[in-house]
């Protein structure tokens, strides 16, 4: 029982990890809170249900096509909106307020779209269960999680080994500095969306699958929560992020299980306080020095 | 544009009192319960949106929970007023001590760091405290909510028709306005300012900066807790679902529409804000679509909000020492 709530959790945190990702790169890039994070999360799912009906029944080809198509919402996002902004060297909030408006548009696009009501959404990755000793194992949440640390470790790969991922870090550290360096800062950052887009759509879409439906209110919840997560392991630090994701999804799982499920939301958000209470910079972060 | 901005900059007191005294004959010109309704909503918006443009705007630190205070409020005067029977008056003082007392749990461990911790755990409060209100049915009655607040009422007297609760509302948002405008004006005023711009160098200068951080913040809660005991006389109804974190970010969006750091700003903008989705009812669906893209396009064009760059004070300056030097030309 104990093993497979772990488990449970694994998974769903597995996603949060994914999401959380994408928000911390932002955040690091450009100390920009992401709200439309979990909008575009929602998206991903949304196109992936709408392109699979369409298409009658290619879910490979139409999983691929929707993760390409949220990215270049997040990247359009950028490049219209905020890159502008940037551009007029407006203060912080106005960034936050504008991606809470796009969240505000893509959440009602969906609304019109599709309707209020919770839609079926196809488990194309379910092969039936099986049992380790006693534990029952769900091959949705094998697949799950193998994708999820496929494209951890390919993220980590792209951020620490690739020369775009050395590009990323610098924009992070010193954007003017990494101007004068001849990098294209304008072009990362709304790179930064479009990575950031699509491992939300790949994570809408397989929690779309886990849990076999999908609704118009997914969005805000995982927004919060994958917040939660990044700011839990570290803001701005990929393996923060990550263990951040699977720490919320298990607590809240197994808090739900056996403490309360009403109180399930509130689970990981009273760990984040307990944390930054504790060790402000969150698990994985460096403490910063204040310089004058 | 110019000219207009230093005439708004000259009569500004004036400017205030006009639209007082429009808001006092305002009941007696539009009878319409509907128009009175929206007014007396969007001046409960104007309060709140000032106290977090205390917080946010002028001592810099951005909140996403203050829909939890303001719910907070509403269900210390729902439970107050049910169950003891107490008037309004006292049940918005008894509000006002609940959201502050409360909001000591955030602030002391945050107001000591810098950056985005306050935001993130005013939004896990936020959750935190709805989560509570849902599930604590011995207290709160959970999701069915507590019926049967009684209406507005002062020391006996009944102030239940929608004229007399304009007036209370009117009393509050402009008690509210004046304490702000107050703080903000004074040595406190400047002290949070000096945090905002560079709270190293106000250290330095000898500002204690934890303390103003947490005051201030202590004193935005109350505000909002006092709206939201509001709120519940008004409403007569409470349940856990208006007090969300898209609530929050609601209200914090009204008061960055209108401009932070500036009071006329955040009256205009909350009253955009409120106004707005009311006018634009004939798009049906397409009303929230319309929102959403007003205020991103508004951000591009103005990314200061309304009056958040548009200094009145300096601008009053000015044209004082223009006169002052076409007066001297002539003698």
């Amino acid at each position: 029982m104990l093993l497979e709530q772990i488990l449970n959790g694994l998974t769903i945190g597995s996603t949060y990890a994914l999401v959380a990702i994408g928000f911390t790169m932002v955040f690091g890039v450009l100390e920009l809170i992401n709200f439309a994070n979990g909008s575009i999360y929602m998206l991903g799912g949304y196109i992936t249900l709408m392109l699979y009906l369409g298409m009658g029944g290619h879910f490979l080809l139409a999983f691929v096509l929707s993760i390409l198509l949220t990215g270049v919402v997040g990247f359009a996002m950028d490049r219209i909106v905020l890159s502008h902004l940037r551009a007029k060297k407006a203060p912080k909030l106005t960034g936050l307020i504008a991606t809470m408006g796009i969240a505000t548009v893509i959440d009602n696009v969906i609304l019109l779209f599709f309707g209020s009501q919770t839609k079926p959404y196809p488990n194309m990755i379910d092969f039936g269960r099986f049992y380790i000793g006693e534990t029952a194992v769900n091959s949705s949440q094998l697949v799950i999680l193998a994708v999820a640390i496929l494209l951890m470790v390919l993220l980590s790969l792209l951020t620490y080994c690739t020369k775009l991922g050395k590009a990323m870090r610098c924009t992070a550290q010193n954007a003017d500095a990494a101007r004068l360096m001849g990098i294209n800062v304008n072009l990362i950052i709304a790179l930064t969306f479009f990575i950031s887009s699509m491992l939300a759509a790949v994570a809408g879409t397989m929690v779309g699958m886990y849990y076999q439906s999908i609704d118009i209110n997914a969005g805000f919840t995982v927004g919060m929560k994958t917040m939660a997560s990044a700011v839990l392991g570290g803001v701005g630090v990929l393996p923060g992020a990550m263990v951040g994701g699977l720490l919320v999804g298990l607590f809240e799982t197994l808090g739900a299980s056996y403490i309360s499920s009403g109180y399930r939301d509130a689970i990981a958000f009273a760990i984040l306080i307990l944390v930054i209470l504790f060790k402000p910079a969150g698990l994985f972060g460096k403490k910063k020095i204040n310089k004058v | 544009m110019n000219k207009f901005l230093e005439t708004v900059a000259c009569n500004m007191g004036k400017i205030a009192v006009a639209l007082v005294a429009a808001l006092i004959l305002f009941p007696w010109v539009f009878s319409s319960s509907y128009i009175l309704r929206i007014v007396t909503v969007c001046m409960m918006y104007v309060m709140i949106a000032l106290s977090i443009n205390l917080l946010t705007g002028f001592l810099g630190m951005m909140t996403l929970g203050q829909a939890a205070f303001w719910g907070i409020g509403a269900y210390t005067a729902a439970i107050l007023s049910t169950r003891l029977g107490l008037g309004m008056g006292l049940c918005m003082l008894a509000s006002a001590l609940a959201a502050g007392v409360l909001s000591l749990l955030v602030a002391l461990p945050t107001m000591r760091l810098k950056g985005y911790f306050l935001t993130v755990v005013t939004l896990g409060f936020g959750e935190i405290v709805r989560l509570i209100e849902m599930n604590w049915m011995d207290l709160t009655r959970g999701p069915l909510g507590i019926a049967g607040i009684p209406s507005p009422n002062f020391f006996g007297i009944d102030l239940s028709s929608n004229r007399q609760i304009y007036y209370v509302m009117l009393v509050l948002v402009i008690l509210s306005a004046l304490l702000i405008f107050s703080v903000v004006h004074s040595r406190v005023g400047l002290a949070i300012m000096s945090i905002r711009d560079d709270d190293l160098a106000a250290a330095a200068m000898g500002v204690n900066v934890v303390k103003y951080k947490i005051m201030v913040f202590i004193l935005s809660t109350m505000i909002v807790g006092v709206a939201g005991a509001f709120y519940a006389h008004y409403i007569n109804f409470i349940d856990p679902s208006g007090f969300t974190t898209a609530a929050s970010t609601d209200m914090l969006v009204m008061a960055i529409f209108g401009g932070l750091g500036s009071i006329p700003g955040t009256i205009l903008g909350a009253s955009i804000l409120i106004i707005l989705p009311e006018t634009i009812r004939a798009l049906a669906e397409y009303r929230n679509l319309v929102y959403g893209l007003i205020i991103v396009i508004l951000m591009m064009v103005k990314p200061d909000g309304i009056l958040g760059n548009v200094n009145f004070q300096y601008i009053r300056q000015r044209v004082q020492q223009r006169k002052e030097q076409k007066g001297g030309g002539a003698q």
